[in-house]
């Protein structure tokens, strides 16, 4: 009797269950038909609201589907459809349910077109949609945007939301998120109050941003407390700017150290005016190029290995190449600095047209794997993690160029070399050999940094111009021939350049640091570190 | 002594011979073939523009050829490479002209480079057809300016922000790469938008050199400037190859589209092909003319390009339209004058109408500038864009800008009897001067 009572208690439920949501699932597809026979972006917005108002969660498909620009109307009978590429055609999928309901080619679709507006306007309904999901990132995001988005019919859900939050970091977002909305409704003054309070507590731009604009509209004590609050979060920010031009100069110092390390070796060490260099880092990102060509066509699955695999292959091309440039032609110019100079300049002329004639003269497409992309905040400044890569490969190859430098045999010839060629030669070494080796690795060095510098640069048969003054630069002011003084030279070139370029905007902050430079040289024209002994004559 | 001279006679009589042989020669080809100037990089910064535009006038060249060519001859292409250095642009002029006696010369992309070569056009007499959008404030006898001038791209692209679909953006970004053309169009829509009632103090200007790589401080500051509780919107001259550095940044900074939309002007499908668009999807861009648009002529042309250049994956962008439209203008005025003497052409220009490839007609006006429809576009995750807005009609080009104090009394009309490039409407002179 209980077993059946209970059975008989399921089926009432399953039916009371199942009823209402089929009749408003039919309601939403009625609903999603309507994008077929709206024109114009106002009226898939008026669609986007009505499934908007509808509340249910199932909505979230075809929205985000529509914002990503996925959703298509078969032009044979006019049903809407979620596509997902699959091939040369588009696999159509159910709007709601998400299941394959037929496949389709580009040419029987039309796509429902989306522009920012709308995109925001979904955006800011998948806010209050996702309010409740299971996932707690998707409840971060809906708080953000929430908060970006200020309006007074927010705080209702909001205050459900929050009585029904159990991780605390997403309750502090969302009592962020009612606040702000709390500040733009026409709540009491005591709540707008406590809403500001709560608002200048978080204390980054976006606070800011409100703030600014409800500073604007109010008056009294409310307007008083905005005021106060932004000047607080101003002075604060100012701190961050300061910490964040720093920063900024490090990693602009850290590209400049990989673009010109290589000339330390070449020109600071072996004393050659390689205005081919440059070229020799366009190569290594031609390198990358390639390598992430291949890996695109034969196994998509390796691609964020791509810049590890390009490594080592971008040093050997370009130390080759360099070795090539070695033997070929520096060998016979060692002791005439303007034969040289010239030779090179002609060696990166042909470099540039031979890459231009292969590659064409576009922009090649070298893309960013996945731990490249994005950025992430320390307090209120936004490291991007591709600049933190670069610094630290920086460092890295700094380091083990040093060691190599330093503690091998072949680092212990080089010096042996640069400091008295003919001693040396009287000593064993194949001082020849060692100088071809030398440019290679200079050659090889500069190559790697293409990979590096493919990141965030063009890759284009241009790339090397751009890089060849600033690394000369470095290189001269840290002191030729001195490997930490291309070090020191790179960060203090790049956060001095940082510092200027607020205040001076980015050309003259290039000239003053170019006028500071020459300056500089005057008074001590070795560079910061220079090197002593017989080599400094030779 | 005797025997030496009669020598000498004769190898000189020889060499007159010879040299009056090669004349007759080469007088004969030049009567054989109408001759055709490109005058494009192929080498240095600007060949990553301007090669395509080499290739797409081979291609027109080619096709009007095995149409039966123009009046009855075969038209030849004489291809130069002034390779990205200014003053040789002038040097390859003066030898397209002078040398290989062209009809018309068609190039030039950067705005020094046009500066460079008009004095040889008007010194010359020949006709240079210009294919790139510029900043106006210019109009020669000699040229004819098949890109956008301000009010054809520039104006309405800030209109649509405005707009209450463009988001009715309050607070401007104006960041430029620092050379001519970011810095009269700058000055341009900073006397339009104060001319519409924006306060200085939500405008912001910023240059960076050419090739600028390192944008952390510039997109920073922007953010900074996005944060004052109005909708702001960035304006982007930012030329060439700083493109992709400056895009890369706003992508990893976590700018969208959606909060701050940069609006391009140099930014077309070629900038996009070496670059990821995910992060970028709802960034614009005005133009005249989009890959995506729509239209018969469109298809076909894109169809006629990756079968010339025997590749699929090649763009087509709004110079090239361009050149479509100024090519199909000279080929008819040709017709229309009988004869290719530039005189006479520059005549029959002024009212020539030909089909653009975004399905309608551009008609060359009186100021030597055309009539276009204006496309804001949104940037796509395939590396397109599609046009969110257009122009009701055709917008005809105005050389020299109402907002500005200098230009703003100036009109051009080339026409008998006025035929003057800068006549002051106030003062009823020919010789106004511009901004620039």
């Amino acid at each position: 009797m209980l077993l059946l009572r209970a059975i008989g208690l399921m089926l009432l439920l399953t039916i009371g269950g199942l009823t209402p949501s089929k009749a408003a699932e039919a309601d939403l597809r009625a609903t999603i038909a309507k994008f077929a026979a709206a024109t114009g972006f106002s009226a898939t917005e008026a669609v986007v609201r009505e499934l908007a108002a509808s509340g249910d969660p199932a909505v979230e498909r075809p929205l985000s589907a529509l914002a990503d620009g996925n959703l298509y109307i078969r032009k044979s009978d006019s049903q809407v459809f979620v596509g997902r590429e699959a091939g040369d055609g588009i696999e159509l999928l159910d709007p709601l349910s998400g299941e394959k309901a037929a496949d389709a080619t580009k040419t029987d679709l039309s796509k429902v077109k989306v522009n920012n507006g709308l995109r925001r306007t979904i955006r800011d309904a998948l806010g209050t949609l996702t309010l409740r999901a299971k996932d707690a990132s998707v409840r971060l995001a809906a708080a953000a945007t929430m908060f970006k988005t200020p309006d007074a019919a927010n705080i209702e859900p909001l205050d459900a939301a929050i009585a029904a939050e159990t991780d605390p970091a997403v309750k502090t977002l969302f009592e962020q998120a009612r606040a702000a909305s709390v500040s733009v409704s026409d709540r009491p003054e005591a709540d707008k109050l406590a809403a500001i309070s709560v608002i200048a507590a978080r204390g980054d731009r976006d606070a800011l941003s409100l703030l600014t604009s409800v500073d604007a509209n109010a008056q009294g004590a409310v307007k008083d407390a905005a005021s106060a609050a932004i000047r607080h979060i101003n002075s604060k920010l100012a701190l961050w700017d300061a910490g964040q031009n720093i920063w900024y100069g490090i990693s602009l110092g850290s590209v400049l150290l990989l673009a010109a390390i290589g000339l330390a070796i070449t020109f600071g060490v072996m004393g050659v005016i390689n205005m081919a260099h440059g070229e020799m880092v366009m190569l290594g990102a031609y390198t990358t190029f390639v390598v992430q060509q291949a890996i695109r066509t034969s196994f998509p699955s390796l691609f964020d290995w791509s810049l590890v695999i390009a490594l080592p292959l971008a040093f050997l091309v370009a130390a080759l190449v360099g070795l090539a440039i070695e033997r070929g032609i520096i060998r016979f110019l060692y002791g005439r600095p303007l034969e040289t100079l010239l030779a090179t300049w002609g060696v990166s002329l042909i470099l540039q047209q031979a890459v231009r004639t292969i590659f064409g003269p576009t922009n090649q497409e070298v893309g960013n794997p996945s731990w490249m992309s994005g950025s992430f905040d320390i307090g209120q400044l936004a490291v991007t993690w591709n600049r933190l890569w670069i610094l630290v490969f920086a460092l890295a190859v700094f380091a083990v160029l040093l060691y190599v430098l330093k503690r091998t045999p072949w680092g212990l010839q080089m010096r042996a070399v640069t400091a008295n060629r003919r001693m040396a030669a009287s000593m064993g070494i194949r001082t020849p050999w060692v100088d071809a080796l030398t440019f290679a690795l200079g050659s090889g060095i500069a190559g790697i940094a293409g990979v590096a510098l493919s990141q965030i640069d063009n890759v284009s048969p241009n790339l090397g111009r751009g890089y060849i003054i600033d690394s000369f630069m470095v290189v001269v002011f840290g002191g030729v021939g001195n490997l930490w003084g291309t070090l020191v030279g790179a960060f203090s070139l790049g956060i001095v350049n940082k510092f200027l370029e607020p205040y001076a905007g980015a050309v003259l902050g290039k000239i003053v640091v170019l006028v500071l430079i020459i300056l500089f040289i005057q008074k001590r024209p070795r560079g910061l570190f220079a090197l002593k002994g017989r080599a400094v004559e030779a | 002594m005797r025997g030496n001279f009669t020598r000498i006679t004769k190898m000189l009589s020889a060499g007159v011979v010879a040299a009056g042989l090669l004349a007759s020669a080469s007088a004969r080809a030049a009567e054989d073939t109408i001759k055709v100037g490109i005058l494009h990089s192929l080498s240095g910064t600007m060949a990553i523009s301007e090669t395509t535009l080499k290739d797409v006038m081979l291609m027109l060249i080619d096709e009007q050829n095995a149409k039966g060519g123009l009046l009855g001859k075969k038209l030849e292409a004489v291809v130069v490479d002034p390779a990205s250095n200014w003053p040789l642009f002038a040097e390859k002029a003066r030898e397209l002209i002078s040398k290989d006696k062209v009809a018309a010369v068609f190039g030039c992309w950067t705005s020094v480079s046009r500066k460079s070569v008009l004095p040889v056009f008007s010194e010359l007499d020949n006709i240079l057809f210009y294919p790139v959008q510029y900043e106006g404030e210019e109009s020669e006898r000699n040229v004819f300016y098949t890109g956008a001038a301000p009010n054809q791209q520039a104006i309405p692209a800030v209109d649509y922000l405005m707009s209450a679909d463009g988001g009715s953006v309050k607070r401007w970004v104006l960041e430029g790469t620092d050379y001519v053309y970011p810095r009269t169009t700058n000055k341009i829509l900073e006397a339009y938008l104060k001319s519409k009632g924006v306060p200085a103090e939500d405008i912001m200007v910023n240059y960076t050199p050419f090739g600028f790589s390192d944008w952390q401080t510039e997109v920073s500051a922007i953010k900074k400037f996005g944060s004052a509780g109005k909708k702001t919107a960035v304006v982007s001259t930012v030329n060439g190859d700083a493109n992709v550095p400056f895009y890369k940044e706003l992508g990893n900074q976590g700018i969208k589209a959606e909060d701050i939309p940069v609006m391009a002007f140099s930014v077309g499908e070629e900038e996009l092909a070496g670059l990821d668009t995910g992060p970028l999807v709802g960034h614009l861009a005005a133009w005249n003319y989009f890959e995506s648009v729509d239209t018969p002529e469109n298809k076909k042309f894109i169809d006629d390009w990756h079968k010339f250049i025997k590749n699929d994956k090649r763009t087509t962008n709004d110079p090239m339209e361009a050149h479509y439209i100024g090519f199909n203008m000279w080929v008819k005025a040709v017709e229309k004058a009988g004869t290719t003497d530039p005189d006479k052409v520059i005549d029959a220009m002024v009212g020539v109408s030909v089909p653009n490839l975004t399905g309608g007609y551009s008609t060359m006006m009186p100021n030597h500038h055309i009539t276009k429809p204006v496309l804001i576009g949104e940037i796509q995750a395939d590396g397109q864009f599609e046009t969110v807005s257009q122009t009701p009609g055709l917008v005809m080009g105005d050389e020299w800008s109402d907002y500005l104090p200098d230009s703003k009394d100036l009109i051009s009309d080339w026409r008998a009897p006025l035929s003057c490039g800068n006549f002051n409407v106030k003062t009823g002179k020919c010789g106004g001067k511009g901004t620039n």
